[in-house]
């Protein structure tokens, strides 16, 4: 056994580094949130609250884990743990150094835009089998902001693909190598996928499935104990994995100055992305729904369209 | 299109950095029980009951606090000394069901009844929030040093008179005919 990509070892410890630094992002976002709102966050558990994660953890196992009786019992269960399921496979197409990695897939960005679509289902069957009127909205605005945004998070990826000339994630590292990261040729690109990738994610300001204020927690309204944390820790899941495609799609992945190993650059450079997305949270307000459909639609999709064509024509020239 | 572009992106990058600099600004929160937060002299937390200068009490039991009260958290009996005084023969305030309003105070003819700045009133028996005058009384005058009600009221009792109190005209005889 040793660290290569697809062996059983690296796939573990994928597993295990994801499902753990998505629950310590509970504490992270928790702290940041606190100093960018000029408070302190929550410091008391552990050596500067870093055992906050353990005690939300205690909490949310110890919940009664209740199943109302008006729900579809079947698809209440079920669409948790579609959530995170489906990201936890997009993980598998994430390279995360040249011998960390779980496949070395040739349709990677594919995949990760099939899962995303997918998560839809998720949202949508909570909110449906919750039968609950905040849940019912919730449900019905995620599946119209997911699939509204896919399309041009999709055709954002392809003035990326065109470039390197492959859907494999890994030769699009590479191609970074060779020549720039792909944020300089592509800035349009990456701006409307971290959009997009905010809005897929259904984090804030784009959280309208769930906006507390307007619809209480909108699909995951009735959810309570594990399968609530299972929607929470999925919605981590969901950060981490889009900091990490903006980290292998337009930063360059793993590469970095040689004095630090690859796996260090992919972690820092993703760090700042969640981080980046954490600021997201604390600072800017939620657009209204029809704002943001009409957003989407009528600005970034025309948007997204024209520096597919443009890349294309500079390609070819 | 620029002012799309303006309003769209410009403004929220410019709240990003805005609110990114708020990490190096001063926290606005006390960590609370190690570092005691500055309670102001008008903050409106425990009720006390203040004596006067003379360290009789205050209250006259005229109840007019308990009327003020919007929660009904304030009981008390009226009682009478020997020497003419009014007393309360017990004064319980309910601090479960008190919400700092104040109105008692501003109630109070004899500044008996006054807030102070003390919040820390947590219990873990509910019948201990229920406080008695005993709990109640303190040994000062509270925020008012030198007032004393009977010493300006006209009200007689024993050792003043009618019309002995400070700035009190001597009563009109109505019998008399001279000025």
């Amino acid at each position: 056994m040793s660290l290569e990509v697809g062996s059983g070892l690296t796939i573990g410890l994928i597993l295990l580094v994801v499902i753990v630094v998505a629950a310590l992002l509970i504490t992270v976002e928790r702290r940041l949130l606190g100093f960018w709102q000029e408070r302190l966050g929550p410091n008391r558990v552990g050596w500067f609250g870093s055992l906050q994660v353990v005690a939300d953890m205690i909490k949310i196992f110890t919940k009664e884990d209740w199943v109302p009786p008006f729900a579809d019992k079947v698809s209440f269960v079920v669409a948790p743990a579609i959530i995170m399921t489906v990201i936890l496979l997009s993980f598998a197409v994430v390279p995360f150094a040249p011998n960390i990695g779980v496949v070395d897939s040739n349709i990677g960005v594919l995949f990760i835009l099939a899962m995303a679509s997918l998560g839809a289902y998720s949202v949508m069957l909570g909110g449906l089998s919750s039968d609950n009127k905040y849940a019912l909205l919730g449900a019905l605005r995620a599946a119209a902001q997911m699939v509204s945004y896919e399309v041009f998070m999709g055709i954002s990826l392809l003035g990326v693909v065109a470039l390197s000339g492959s859907f494999n994630l890994r030769e699009i590292v590479a191609a970074q190598e060779e020549g720039m990261w792909f944020v300089i040729p592509q800035f349009i690109g990456f701006v409307i996928f971290l959009i997009a990738g905010v809005a897929e994610s259904h984090r804030l300001p784009f959280d309208i499935p769930e906006a507390e204020q307007e619809i209480c927690a909108g699909y995951h309204t009735e959810y309570s104990g594990m399968k609530f944390g299972m929607f929470f820790v999925g919605e981590y899941l969901g950060l981490v994995l889009v900091s990490s495609l903006i980290t292998v799609l337009f930063f360059g992945g793993w590469l970095g100055p040689a004095f630090l190993p690859p796996i260090v650059w992919f972690a820092l450079k993703s760090g700042v992305f969640i981080a980046f997305f954490i600021l997201l949270r604390a600072a800017i307000p939620r657009p209204r729904y029809d704002q943001l459909m009409s957003y989407g639609w009528l600005f970034l999709l025309p948007l997204s369209l024209i520096n597919l064509l443009v890349t294309g024509v500079i390609i070819l020239l | 299109m620029f002012t799309l572009i303006k309003d769209t992106l410009l403004s929220q990058v410019v709240t990003l950095w805005g609110v990114f600099m708020k990490l190096f600004d001063k926290k606005d929160t006390v960590e609370y029980p190690d570092e005691q937060p500055y309670m102001f002299p008008r903050w409106r937390g425990r009720i006390i009951l203040s004596r006067d200068p003379d360290g009789e009490e205050r209250c006259v039991a005229c109840n007019l606090c308990a009327v003020a009260c919007p929660v009904d958290c304030i009981a008390l009996q009226k009682g009478e000394m020997e020497d003419g005084r009014w007393y309360p023969e017990f004064f319980r305030i309910n601090f479960s069901r008190c919400i700092m309003c104040g109105f008692c105070e501003e109630a109070c003819p004899t500044n008996a009844i006054q807030l102070t700045p003390d919040f820390e009133m947590a219990e873990y028996v509910r019948q201990d929030m229920v406080w008695e005058k005993e709990d109640l009384l303190i040994d000062g005058t509270g925020k008012y040093h030198d007032y004393n009600f009977y010493r300006v009221a006209g009200m007689e009792i024993a050792g003043k008179g009618k019309g002995e109190a400070q700035n009190e005209a001597k009563p009109v005889d109505v019998r008399s005919l001279m000025p």
